[in-house]
């Protein structure tokens, strides 16, 4: 695909002979890809610790792309097709360069979500394409959420059945394993959120006495809140789902989510409050949240998959495992909330700046470029533990129509934040770099 | 259909009454956009004066009919008797910031159509390029546009724009923006805009056209002859806003005609010379204009059938600017509150719909000067890529 990106699939350039006076000068006639471990990878996944370092030298008449895994070699090929450019008559052009290059941050990622709006397979896999030319390496598939459950559960098709918009906005098995050996093929690493247990309305629909019944005195309202904690058949269920989930999705990593959980519901079922004052809970429902938190966390590790939560989970003080990565996503503070949490020695993503769906006037790339995720309180150990970032294209004013041109190319002020080095902060260079590979990505 | 409908007897013909059709000629500022459309059992009948009513009831009709679970087409019976409450609803494009392909443009000629738009307000050039291939000119737009070759409208883009717009009920009115907004002008017009000093010397940086020179006025003639003869609508759009004083102030031989003039330090007054002779040009043309409000601000002598393009918002003030304009006896077009380019998280279309244009103090001959409005989408961060879902 590399070579149709250079030099045009559908445009005959084959046969196009180049006037001889063009002919003078150096010919690059080959460029040579060496991916030096034992172990490529190309039979493998992408994960956090994959190498995307590589090593590119252009020089005539072979250049050369050297990289230890072929996911570098992957941003290597990204690279050298960017540094190849038309002149006026119809010629490729490349200067001779030498390129050490690897990625300040090894979780570069975008968020996607199909549940506000459901999203054709085709904008996810474009998607996937702009992200491969901005070396984004990680897809954060928000799949279901209130909205719609638009995920085909092979072991409870009622979810989507009953919780999608309709029968066709639905993603199969088959369309799920396309996404992921898609990603793959690019390097980018797929990790699925299923959100809970706020934000599940639409698992309700297919899951019977899942959520949350919700009274107004002793009578119950009719509506449903989050996933009710006190059932042990909320456990079966989660037991089952995230067994298929994990085998679905290939990644270490699963989001479990964790966020904006409203205590109203649990505050009004009576047998709730009674579960809460057996427990010795008290009135602290963000203990009851932690309770469901930590089971949940239990079942997803003996699937031997590592978790992903929104930063509540960690504020309200769930006991987290080790390896949990928190995501922080609040605007307000979140430098400081960055410190307490690799203050605790949690591993974190950083999203809260870089929410693009909140659009504005004018260049507002600028703001997302400017962010040094670094920037908060903390010793050099700390530091080490923010591993990444994410920018978020939440659904709800979004969906096929106008996805592409509301990410891109803003979300490449992100993607180059995220992979280069802390001091490349020009924003008059970075505004000529944007506008050509904008032009480019078109 | 073999099969009977479950209800209704089907329907199969609408037919369509026109008193005066007029279907060769063009939509005007006066024409007839009302219609009558009745659905009952057995018959379909749109009736209206003008071709242009018809157009507008066709487009409700298309949107009457829905399809049922087994792929049926339905209409309910229905009497609708249906007029445009403003007879100016526009549409601006600018083609100057980001070149448009003409796909683009039909395009918007097409969803216009679904939400009967009557007037494209073709802001065509700019500051920035200089698209519009001029058969008097041809060096504008040769050194002007973005690229010569690929970001020009042909004579024959633009003749396809109007005919499109045509066939939908859609008036097109050029924006030759000047004397400000015309860096792009410069090189093809040697000459035409005032070159601005540093002390005694040229910056080599250009300002607005020279209002000065009689050439100026001889080339803008000749540019406006060719544009009224391109364009049949009666109406131009002149611009006249921003003009940036700084470059008049710092050329010599400007501040020199300014003392001749007695205008002192009173730029606007050099503004309006420029304008007043522009707006005679025109006249005399036989083409009515419609200007920005900085001309009505800067107390430009205009004649009374101009219309007044209200653009600022800061803060509410263009309520005010309207009862002014409106007060001083002249039509008035209304955009300030629906500058669709400065877009802003979540369902911003809430605050361009619950502008009420009259919403100003005024007496009732006021408000019927009130000829409509305008949505703008400035180009400065918009062309093919975004511009339908920015836009829609």
């Amino acid at each position: 695909r590399y070579y149709g990106y250079m030099f045009g699939h559908s445009r005959g350039r084959r046969w196009v002979r180049r006037p001889l006076a063009a002919r003078a000068g150096p010919e690059l006639s080959e460029l040579q890809v060496v991916i030096e471990a034992a172990d490529p990878g190309c039979d493998s996944y992408p994960h956090l610790a994959s190498s995307e370092a590589y090593h590119l030298t252009v020089t005539e008449p072979v250049a050369t792309l050297k990289a230890k895994e072929v996911w570098g070699a992957l941003r290597g090929l990204e690279t050298f097709s960017q540094l190849v450019h038309e002149n006026d008559y119809g010629g490729f052009l490349v200067n001779e360069s030498e390129v050490y290059d690897f990625p300040r941050f090894a979780h570069r990622g975008i968020l996607l979500d199909t549940s506000r709006h459901y999203l054709p397979l085709k904008s996810i896999l474009t998607n996937l394409d702009a992200m491969a030319f901005n070396k984004f390496n990680v897809f954060h598939w928000h799949i279901v959420d209130d909205q719609s459950f638009p995920y085909q559960s092979i072991y409870f098709p009622e979810l989507s059945d009953k919780g999608a918009y309709s029968s066709n906005l639905i993603y199969t098995p088959t369309e799920v394993r396309l996404v992921i050996e898609y990603a793959r093929l690019r390097g980018i690493r797929v990790i699925p959120e299923f959100d809970t247990p706020g934000h599940t309305q639409s698992w309700g629909k297919g899951q019977k006495d899942l959520l949350t019944p919700c009274y107004n005195g002793k009578q119950p309202t009719g509506s449903f809140g989050p996933v009710n904690p006190i059932l042990n058949t909320t456990y079966d269920f989660m037991t089952k789902f995230f067994k298929e989930i994990s085998s679905v999705f290939p990644d270490k990593y699963i989001h479990l989510g964790g966020d904006e959980v409203d205590f109203s519901c649990w505050k009004s079922n009576p047998e709730v409050e009674e579960f809460m004052k057996k427990q010795g809970f008290g009135t602290d429902y963000a203990k009851l949240e932690s309770y469901y938190i930590q089971k949940l966390l239990d079942i997803v590790s003996s699937y031997k998959k590592g978790q992903i939560v929104w930063q509540e989970v960690f504020d309200h003080k769930a006991q987290l495992k080790p390896d949990t990565v928190v995501q922080v996503w609040m605007e307000n503070n979140y430098a400081h909330e960055l410190g307490s949490v690799t203050g605790a020695g949690f591993t974190t993503v950083l999203a809260a700046p870089w929410y693009l769906d909140y659009i504005s006037y004018g260049q507002d790339w600028k703001k997302y470029y400017k962010v040094e995720p670094l920037n908060f309180p903390g010793s050099e150990e700390q530091k080490k533990l923010l591993i990444g970032g994410e920018a978020c294209l939440w659904g709800e004013f979004v969906d096929a129509t106008n996805l592409t041109p509301r990410l891109w190319p803003r979300a490449s002020a992100v993607g180059e934040r995220l992979w280069s080095s802390k001091n490349v902060t020009d924003l008059q260079d970075a505004y000529k770099r944007l506008t050509s590979h904008r032009c480019r990505m078109l | 259909a073999e099969n009977e409908p479950s209800q209704g007897t089907p329907c199969t013909q609408l037919l369509v009454f026109i008193s005066t059709p007029g279907c060769d000629g063009f939509p005007s500022l006066d024409s007839k956009e009302g219609y009558k459309l009745t659905v009952s059992k057995g018959s379909i009948l749109l009736s209206a004066d003008a071709i242009w009513g018809a157009l507008r009831g066709l487009e409700t009709f298309s949107q009457l009919v829905g399809r049922d679970e087994n792929g049926t087409y339905y209409i309910n019976e229905t009497e609708i008797v249906d007029f445009p409450r403003f007879p100016h609803r526009g549409l601006l494009l600018d083609t100057s910031r980001h070149y448009l392909p003409l796909r683009a443009i039909l395009q918007t000629l097409d969803v216009m159509a679904y939400n009967k738009f009557n007037v494209f307000h073709w802001h065509i050039v700019d500051d920035p390029s200089f698209p519009y291939e001029s058969s008097t000119f041809p060096e504008l737009s040769r050194k002007g546009a973005f690229n010569a070759m690929t970001h020009v409208y042909t004579a024959s883009d633009v003749r396809a724009v109007i005919e499109y717009a045509r066939l939908r009920g859609i008036r097109v009115i050029p924006e030759f923006d000047t004397p400000g907004h015309t860096l792009s002008w410069g090189p093809g017009a040697p000459g035409l805009l005032t070159p601005c000093f540093v002390g005694k010397e040229p910056s080599g940086v250009y300002g607005p056209i020279n209002p000065i020179l009689n050439s100026s006025y001889e080339f803008v003639t000749s540019l406006f002859q060719e544009v009224s003869t391109v364009f049949p609508d009666f109406f131009l759009h002149l611009g006249g806003d921003e003009v940036d004083f700084t470059c008049w102030r710092s050329n010599p031989k400007i501040r020199a005609f300014m003392k001749e003039m007695s205008f002192g330090e009173d730029y606007k007054k050099l503004e309006s010379l420029y304008i007043q002779r522009l707006l005679d040009i025109i006249s005399s043309l036989g083409k009515g204009y419609i200007v920005w409000q900085e001309v009505f601000d800067n107390e430009v002598k205009v004649r009374p059938d101009t219309i007044i393009h209200v653009w600022k918002e800061n803060g509410m003030e263009y309520k005010e600017e309207m009862a002014n304009v409106t007060r001083a006896g002249y039509q008035a077009l209304l955009s300030a509150p629906w500058y669709l380019n400065r877009i802003s998280y979540g369902q911003d279309w809430r605050e361009a719909y619950k502008v009420e244009p009259l919403g100003f103090k005024g007496v009732p001959e006021q408000k019927a000067l009130v000829m409509g409005g305008e949505a703008c989408m400035w180009g400065e961060y918009v062309d093919v890529t975004n511009l339908t879902p920015r836009l829609w």
